[in-house]
Order: structure tokens, then sequence, then C-alpha cells
């Protein structure tokens, strides 16, 4: 991992597990189980750096960024923001922490408010935190978050709906920045702008990351996205980290089988590299979370599985330097 | 024998409260008897509604196909009557769109969906209907399909839908199918799946496709041909190793080098495609990309370009400067 060993990381999420109650009947409603959709993960972020959480619909990680960020109250484990637990923050230290803490949503059609000139939106965490109360002062800092991000200042006019996908984008980041946070959870901030857009939107992020010492939980489906933005990955299977490792050693050397699956499974835009591929998808689908299968999780679809699979849950175990894995068979 | 489907010069309008908007602005390409293009653009290019207008399925008002042929099997489908067009929908021409929650009937059963199809352009009996139906959702890799044949779409993940819309695509041994962003509502691994199923399947029953995507990864692994729309118009055509080794448009360029790779490590940055798309109400004479373009000239904006041949035999751009910034690339 980066950073030297007596810094603290600045963030640490300790077996953070997330049940919501699943009910059947709308009369005599009962609960019938729970969708188990963060169960029992891991990992801490040091500041300045960029962890990757990947993984497919379901696999619980837009639920573990909206715990990070205390959208849901977890059903167990910690979070530990610079070293204080966010599930034990009273009212000041909850808005303290909503200030050094941000997000950026993927669709920026529908987190920006229709009604609200892009100029308000991005100073209503200013107003809200009380940061700046000269209105003329925070319409400057408005202006200068707008260019900031690319836009022209004179943006500060118009609506979101007078804007491109990529340039509302633009104002969700310059909303996140407007009050100087620290840790910034992007959840898939990326995936609903056209090819041509993404990229730019992708080099802001990483300049914005080196220019405001800024630390990112980017939370996305597409792993080539993630391999170029994010020093570290970790990759989710229904609920639980399957594998984590730096960036370039999970995509040159990924050893789970669902890794491997899922990198096998990206076609790659070029026809001569794609000739050469052998291309085997996994087979079946995820499995439901009400209902996980029993030990390692990914045992009814994975080619390397053996009895014990089935019995026992693997722990996450560091194979090599920095390199963590989930299963029993690779060593 | 002539190819399978021809179309020329086709134009398709939309009048929207900003202005005329020309989504398809004057396109032609051609589809052989069992070949698989690509059709590739981003947002606004055009090129779901080109699909839409092969079908006729622009729907009018507010659109309409304002000019061009669509030959298909020898018979332009633009002089047909609705209820010709119906019989070929859904027999000839196979479709398959991006959210199957959507294209499939949520109050009919999967078999039912099925077994329609077959009735009405096949005259089948309910049983023959039902025996084909069975042995479809088997072809399409859909496990215990006398159960699922009972079942409604919502009790389907989305992987399943997706092969039941390739089912009935497939009922009655079309000649072509439309497959509209067939994989991207779906996640990657199930993607995967889709992608190589309709790839076998095309093969062995020798149909045609065309793939409809933004994503130049699926592009680049399944498609021969193909062409790639910008603002309504095709900018670039020509086999997909030209394309993507020896491209000669500049947006083509550029938007090869903007995609991240997960084949390569990390690079310092990305090469992004400048500026915004274009607002197709504001559309002048001139090419569409130019400013955008790192290579435009005061000429790009007296005329639009049209495509011309480019590189080998059977590539074309639609780029005054395509030849020259290809030798410049050579030299380089």
């Amino acid at each position: 991992m980066s950073g030297g060993a007596n810094q603290a990381p600045l963030l640490e999420v300790r077996r953070l597990a997330m049940h919501f109650p699943v009910s059947e009947g709308i009369v005599l409603s009962r609960k019938i189980g729970d969708v188990k959709a963060v169960d029992g993960v891991d990992f801490t972020i040091n500041r300045g750096e960029t962890l990757g959480l990947v993984g497919e619909s379901g696999c619980g990680k837009t639920t573990t960024g909206r715990c990070i960020l205390r959208l849901e109250r977890p059903t167990a484990g910690q979070i530990l923001f610079d070293g204080e637990d966010v599930g034990r923050m009273d009212r000041k230290g909850l808005t303290a922490f909503r200030r050094r803490v941000q997000v950026i949503f993927q669709d920026p059609y529908s987190s920006l408010n229709p009604r609200m000139k892009v100029g308000d939106i991005i100073a209503e965490p200013i107003k809200v935190h009380g940061v700046e109360p000269d209105a003329k002062r925070r319409q400057a800092r408005v202006r200068e978050l707008l260019s900031i991000c690319g836009l022209d200042p004179k943006f500060t006019d118009r609506y979101p709906h007078e804007m491109s996908g990529g340039q509302r984008q633009r104002v969700g980041i310059a909303r996140a920045l407007a009050l100087d946070p620290e840790f910034i959870v992007c959840d898939e901030a990326v995936s609903a702008l056209d090819v041509s857009i993404q990229a730019q939107v992708v080099n802001l992020l990483e300049d914005l990351r080196e220019r405001f010492g800024l630390t990112y939980l980017f939370i996305a489906h597409d792993l080539s996205v993630v391999r170029h933005l994010c020093q570290r990955v970790a990759v989710m299977y229904l609920g639980r980290i399957v594998e984590m490792a730096d960036g370039d050693e999970l995509f040159d050397n990924p050893l789970h089988p669902y890794t491997q699956a899922l990198l096998a499974s990206v076609p790659v835009p070029d026809p001569r590299v794609e000739a050469t591929r052998a291309f085997r998808p996994p087979r079946g689908e995820v499995p439901s979370p009400i209902n996980p299968p029993s030990g390692c999780v990914f045992h009814p679809r994975c080619p390397m599985a053996v009895d014990g699979c089935k019995r026992e849950r693997p722990v996450l175990r560091e194979l090599r330097p920095g390199h963590w894995v989930a299963c029993s068979e690779v060593h | 024998m002539p190819p399978l489907l021809e179309v020329k010069g086709l134009h398709t309008e939309f009048r929207t409260g900003a202005g005329l908007v020309r989504a398809v602005d004057g396109i032609s390409y051609t589809v052989e008897r069992g070949e698989t293009i690509a059709i590739v653009g981003e947002s606004g290019s055009g090129k779901s509604v080109s699909a839409l207008s092969i079908l006729r399925l622009i729907p009018d008002p507010p659109g309409r196909i304002t000019a061009g042929e669509i030959l298909f099997d020898g018979r332009d489908l633009r002089t047909l009557s609705e209820a010709e067009m119906r019989r070929i929908r859904g027999r000839d021409i196979g479709m398959v769109f991006q959210e199957p929650m959507t294209s499939l009937n949520p109050v009919l059963t999967i078999g039912r969906q099925i077994t329609e199809v077959l009735e009405q352009h096949q005259g089948a009996d309910r049983a023959t209907a039902e025996r084909r139906a069975l042995e479809l959702l088997e072809m399409v890799g859909i496990a215990d399909a006398g159960r699922r044949l009972k079942q409604y779409p919502h009790q389907l993940s989305g992987g399943m839908r997706q092969r039941v819309m390739i089912a009935v695509a497939l009922a009655c041994n079309p000649k072509l199918i439309i497959a509209d962003e067939p994989t991207t509502a779906l996640d990657v691994t199930i993607q995967a799946q889709i992608l190589e199923l309709m790839k076998s399947l095309t093969r062995r029953l020798d149909v045609a496709l065309i793939v409809i995507t933004h994503n130049l990864g699926v592009v680049a692994r399944y498609a021969r041909r193909v062409n790639v729309m910008y603002a309504g118009r095709i900018v670039e055509a020509g086999d997909a190793d030209a394309i993507y080794h020896d491209p000669r448009h500049p947006y083509t360029m550029a938007l090869l080098r903007s995609v991240p790779r997960l084949d390569q490590p990390r690079r310092a940055r990305l090469d992004p495609v400048d500026g915004q798309p274009p607002d197709l109400t504001r559309l002048d004479g001139g090419c569409a990309f130019r400013s955008r373009c790192r290579f435009a000239v005061d000429r790009c904006g007296q005329a639009n370009p049209s495509l011309a041949p480019a590189g080998e035999a059977g590539h074309f751009a639609a780029c005054f400067r395509s030849n020259e910034l290809a030798a410049r690339d050579v030299a380089a």
C-alpha cells in the first residue's frame, strides 16, 4: 500500500455489513429474510489515494458508498474517517463530517435540481454550511469553482437542461468541491457519459485530485476506466470483497477466479487483440443476495470450485504483498 | 446476387420545439447475407434512428423519413403498405432492443410471446408453436425451458430476458436481425454471454446482423465491417481492422485515442475528444465535427464532405483532409 507506515489511513472500513429486510404480503406483511447487500467488508483508503470499488449490479458497491456517506445506517461494522467513528458522531461532528466528505453521482440529469440555476446549485452547500455569508464573495467563489471545473463562469445563470451531459457532470463536480472536501465518493461518476466526453471528465477528476490533494472512492462497473484512474482496486461479488490489490497488479495478475472471469468478459477496442483472445464468459448468473450460496458465494459459477468451497467461507488473505484474495484454492 | 440490405441516401427528420433535427442525414450502406456489421456512434449520432427507419418504426409525428431507399431483398421497404411492413417485421427482420423489460409484454407469459409470433407470421397451430417455442428457448441457452415458458418477464433476470428477446427475434428464421445496444443494460459477464450467443447463432443460422452500439470493444470483437456515425452521417466506413488500425476520419481517430483500455497499464492522462457534442438543431452546411477537430481548416466550414475512398479498397472517410492526415501519420 502507498503512504508511509506511520500515516494513518483517511478512511477505514471494518467488518461493514448492511442487511435490508425483505417482506412478503401487503396487508399482513411479514419479514421473510434479509438482502445481505454488504456482508462483511474491510478496506482502507490512504490520503491522496483513489480506491476503485468494482463489481456487477447488486454486488454491494453502491451500498458500501452510501454507508460511508452515512446515507445508510449499517447493520454492523465500523467506518472510521480520520480516526473518528462515523456511526457515533453527534450532530456537530456530523456537520463537520459532511463538509469534509462529498459525493458525485452517476446521473447528471437527476442529481441536479432542474428548477435551480447552476450558480445556485453550486452556492447552496456554501450557504447551508455558512462558509461564506457574503453574497458577492459567494458568487465569486461559484465562478471560481466553475472555471476550476472547465466551465465558462457565465454558466451561473443557466439551468441544467440547457447544458449537455458532460457539462452537467462538471456542475455536479463543482458542487462537490464547493466546501473544500478531503474525500469524495464518486458513484459511477462517468458511466452515463458518452465516450468522447468521459475522457474529459476522467482527466478533470485526476487533475482535481492532484491539485487539491483529494482522496477518492471510485465506484464503477467500467473496468477500463478504473484501471486508468485508480491506484488500488477492490473487486466485490455478492456483498463481499473477493480480491484487492494495486491497480496494475490486479489487472495483470488477477488471482481470484471471479476477477479473472470479469476481466476476460471485457472486450478490448482492438480487433487484432480480440482475434487472439480466448473468450469464455463465466457460466450462470449472479445468485440472489436474499439466499446466497453457502460457503464461497462464487462456488456455483466457479471453474475451480472443490467440495470445501460449498462449506467454508474463504477469508481475504494477503497472498503477495498488498494483494489480497478470498479464495481457498489460490495459493 | 444483390446485397441483403441496401440503404441509399436515407434521410430522417424530427420536428422539435427547438427546430428541425436531421437525425439521419443521407446515409448509405449495405449488408451482405449472413454478415455482421456494426454501426457505432455516441448519443445523438443517429445510429438508433437509422435502424428504426429501416423498420419504419419512426413515430410520425414528430419524425419522418424524407428521402432515400431501403432495399431489402430487392424490395424498397419505403414503398410497402403498413400491412406488408408488419409481415416483414418479426418475420424477415428480427429485432433486439436495449431494454428487454420494455420490449417484452409484461402481461404475457414468455411462451405466449414466442408462440404469438409463430402463429401470426407462420400460421402455426398452438401445439406446433409451443413445441417450437421450447426448442427456441433451449437454443438460446435457457435452462429449465419448460418451466420458463410459463413464467412472466418480471420473473426473469435481465440476461435471461435478453435471451428471450433473441429467441423471439429468431423465431421465424429471419434473414436479418437488428440489435440496438443489445447488451448495454447488462452486466459485463452477462454481456459477454449474450454477445457470444448472438455470434454463434447468427453464424450457425446464417443470419445477417446489424449491431448498433457505442461500445468500441463490442465492435472490435464482433463486427467485420463498421460504420462510424456522427451528427446523422456516416463519417467513416470500412473493415474493422482498417477502422481501428488505420482510421482516416479525425473523429474516429480522436474517439479511439480517448478510450481507456483494459489491456494497457495506467497512462498519465487520457487524450479526450475536445469540446461538446454537436447541437443537431444548429448544424450549418459545413462539417459537423470541425469545432472539435484538431485538423479543421477554412474549407471545412464551407461544405460538408461526403464519403470518399480512403486507404484500402472498401475504406471510406468523409473528411477533406483524410489522405493528407494519413500521409502525415506515416511520415511521423
